[in-house]
């Protein structure tokens, strides 16, 4: 298959995964914004833009980071390379690059959140537009996967797509985990209190995994548990442990089906056996942000030794 | 001006070829014509074969308009027609290879020099260099009219990158889908096979470094390209990958392309990129679309690049002109296939003619396409006419100029119903090492406006399928 073919369906993925990601973010964000403060000297839009790595580019377009700059510079800003209309945008031009590669049910699940989107742009959206707005970007991101899963004929083209996903899912998980780090609680709130665990849970529920925290631990929300959630558990479907069995497990099968290994299946491998021989324990004395930091770095790295290694 | 009905005689009769056509064309209800007509666009738009409108802002995207009756050659037309393209493409190639290498008919004065040397397309990159198999002009589009029971005349040769072939393929697609009970009553040849021939014709030109199953690409511009559909359909049917220059890249005078299982050596580019674009080393230096280097591989020998570069050589209008003289030539025979009379403007003596008779003459660029900067006389405002005038004292070789030819008439489903309109044909001809190949049909442009004899899609024409019955 031509290089260029695969990074297409790698990217295509990879963005409208990171589109979803970008609504999530916004979404847990609007709910740390409603819960009740201590003094108002909260900083979640900030916190948004750190999750969202788009700091620098956020400053040089922006003053102030609130509700209105943060929401249109994440969701609709052309000059925001990532933003999630540019997401949608890259998808669609990815996948018309590539159309034949892609069966009827994919284009047409890109091809028409690339037209909805229209409908979004351009207009003040007001707060119950705006969660329409994150709901429709989260139901793209799951209809295009769910149709290149049902649809696509497992071959390299599939795991093409998939690693796109997979990478792009656990960079997201990690930063939204991340969130926590870069919201302060309010300086009368101490750890462990009651701002802190509605924080824990907003973020839980962003990832639509509220529910399953209390099936997997059936007590309440505790932070070091979140992160086991997230990091550890291999049942999470968004776990970094989830991730990197499946970035292995496609990354074998495109070694056995090309005849050859080479530095990304070492990378994904060595990543998925050190999830599991981490224990909590490890992870909170060295640091969560510190963990998430060098988990991000990590991931980038297979990122671009499977470039190198297949998309160039 | 009388055009030759393709169905019905002077007398009113129906001729044999379209005798079931005609009989079922009476008895469908318009309205079932209507609808199976509005299914067909609804098709066309789901598969995506659109085409772009180059210098129009507003909806570049369009569909071709498709006209649902068919038209009919018969068997005997067409073998005449299949002898002689087969013989013109041989003349072409053999003209080709002639102008980059010995020029004997530049020699034999038969051709002036200037024809030659001072067109913008001749590539003196390619003089005396060889091609694998002196192989030039693999891809011909030939663009005939009829004007009688057994006249056929070429109006065209496109030895470039000649398009619209998907359009032949799909038109039949879409007839089988949309009339199965009209190729049950009639025994057409079929098409669908082209694919597999070009493949065949594109891997009989490798070059003798190619393993023995050549690797094939097709070279497209890009997305943006307005015949981007077709070059994604084609290398579809043929299981070949569709790249772009930067797929592809020049190693020690070998041509790759980057792979996921790494580089892969490519040995024929069916290219739809022009020649100055293939190689920014060599053409147009800001050129994004080619591969740096290619020409000298190709110069190596060690790939093929289908049509060859500087084939446009042979395909403008004022070579067009020599084609009889080019056909007995080169191959000692007398040309099948009839020349429509064309006065070379370039020729004083010509241009006198052409001046005094200028409203009932087409007259077209030497070097135009697409029916743009052409002037159909009985057809143009005074205005036109002295605009051309104009032009043609100004720079008389920039044109040619022929007699307005009624081309034939085929039925047409039209808005007040089914009428006469005018047609050409572009039949496909493959010209391999081997062997000629011609699929039996070609594309069927027609021009919906009553009265227009411009069947270019960009203005105003549309398509039908071709059927060639098999007896």
């Amino acid at each position: 298959m031509l290089s260029r073919t695969a990074a297409n369906l790698y990217w295509l993925s990879r963005n409208m995964e990171r589109a979803e990601c970008l609504a999530r973010i916004l979404d847990a964000t609007n709910r740390l914004t409603s819960l009740p403060q201590a003094d108002g000297e909260t900083n979640e839009w900030e916190s948004a833009i750190a999750t969202a790595a788009c700091a620098e580019s956020f400053k040089l377009n922006y003053e102030t980071a609130n509700e209105q700059s943060v929401t249109e510079f994440i969701a609709f800003s052309p000059h925001n390379p990532s933003s999630i209309r540019n997401c949608l945008e890259t998808a669609r031009q990815n996948a018309r690059a590539v159309r034949t590669a892609l069966t009827v049910e994919m284009w047409d699940a890109i091809n028409g959140a690339w037209q909805e989107l229209k409908r979004f742009e351009n207009r003040r959206l007001n707060r119950d537009d705006f969660s329409r707005f994150l709901t429709f970007v989260k139901s793209a991101s799951l209809a295009y996967d769910g149709s290149a899963y049902r649809t696509m004929l497992r071959n390299d083209g599939y795991w093409f797509s998939r690693l796109g996903i997979l990478v792009e899912r656990a960079d997201a998980t990690a930063r939204i985990l991340d969130v926590k780090y870069h919201v302060l609680l309010p300086e009368k709130e101490r750890v462990g209190g009651q701002i802190d665990y509605f924080q824990w849970a907003s973020i839980l529920r962003s990832v639509s995994a509220l529910t399953s925290y209390y099936w997997v631990y059936k007590e309440s929300v505790k932070p070091w548990l979140v992160a086991d959630l997230l990091i550890r558990n291999p049942q999470m479907p968004r776990s970094l442990a989830s991730c990197y069995e499946n970035l292995s497990r496609y990354l074998d099968d495109l070694a056995q089906f090309y005849g050859r290994q080479g530095n990304s299946q070492r990378l994904a491998r060595a990543m998925l056996t050190k999830l599991s021989n981490t224990t909590m324990d490890d992870i909170f004395q060295g640091g969560l942000h510190e963990f998430i930091q060098k988990f991000i770095a990590e991931n980038n790295r297979l990122g671009n030794s499977i470039t190198e290694q297949y998309l160039t | 001006m009388d055009a030759f009905d393709e169905m019905r005689a002077a007398n009113g009769q129906v001729r044999p070829a379209y005798l079931v056509l005609s009989d079922w064309l009476k008895r469908v209800p318009p309205d079932v014509l209507d609808y199976r007509r509005r299914e067909a666009e609804t098709i066309f738009r789901r598969m995506g074969i659109t085409f772009a409108v180059y210098g129009e802002t507003e909806a570049t995207e369009r569909l071709i308009p498709f006209d649902i009756i068919p038209r009919i050659l018969t068997a005997r037309e067409w073998a005449f027609l299949a002898r002689g393209l087969t013989q013109r493409v041989k003349a072409l190639n053999a003209y080709i290879h002639d102008v980059y290498t010995k020029r004997e008919i530049l020699r034999a004065g038969i051709v002036p020099e200037d024809l030659v040397y001072q067109n913008p397309v001749f590539r003196p990159e390619m003089n005396g260099k060889p091609v694998p198999h002196d192989s030039y002009l693999q891809i011909a589009g030939i663009d005939v009219v009829r004007t009688g029971e057994d006249q056929f005349h070429v109006l065209e040769d496109n030895t470039r990158v000649p398009s619209g072939v998907s359009y032949m393929l799909e038109n039949r697609e879409i007839m089988l889908r949309l009339f199965p009970e009209l190729f049950a009553r009639h025994a057409v040849a079929p098409v669908e096979n082209y694919t597999d021939e070009l493949l065949a014709t594109l891997k009989s030109v490798a070059p003798l470094s190619a393993s023995g199953d050549p690797t094939v690409v097709i070279l497209t511009p890009g997305i943006f390209n307005s015949a981007y559909f077709e070059h994604s359909f084609l290398a579809d049917k043929m299981g070949v990958e569709l790249v772009e220059g930067r797929d592809l890249f020049v190693r020690s005078n070998a041509v790759y392309m980057r792979t996921t299982e790494g580089p892969k050596r490519v040995d024929v580019i069916y290219r739809r990129v022009d020649d100055d674009f293939l190689d920014p080393l060599v053409f147009q230096p800001d050129s994004v679309l080619g591969v740096p280097g290619l020409m000298s591989a190709y110069h190596a020998g060690q790939v093929t690049i289908a049509n060859a570069v500087g084939t446009g050589v042979a395909d403008d209008k004022a070579v067009y002109s020599y084609m009889p003289e080019i056909v007995r030539f080169y191959l000692g025979e007398e040309p099948l296939l009839a020349n429509v009379p064309t006065w070379r403007c370039r020729e004083p003596e010509h241009l006198k003619e052409v001046l005094s008779r200028l409203p009932e003459l087409v007259v077209k660029e030497v070097h135009g396409s697409g029916g743009y900067g052409m002037m159909v006389g009985p057809a143009s405002t005074k205005e036109t006419i002295e605009l051309f005038r104009n032009k043609l004292m100004r720079e008389p070789e920039g044109f040619i100029a022929q007699p307005t030819l009624a081309l034939s008439t085929c039925p047409t489903f039209v808005e007040s119903g089914i009428a006469p309109r005018h047609v050409d044909l572009r039949p496909y001809i493959l010209n391999g090492r081997d062997r000629v190949r011609v699929v039996p049909g070609g594309l069927t442009r027609v021009a919906l406006n009553e009265g227009s004899l411009v069947v270019n899609s960009s203005q105003g024409g549309g398509t039908k399928d071709t059927w060639i019955l098999d007896r």
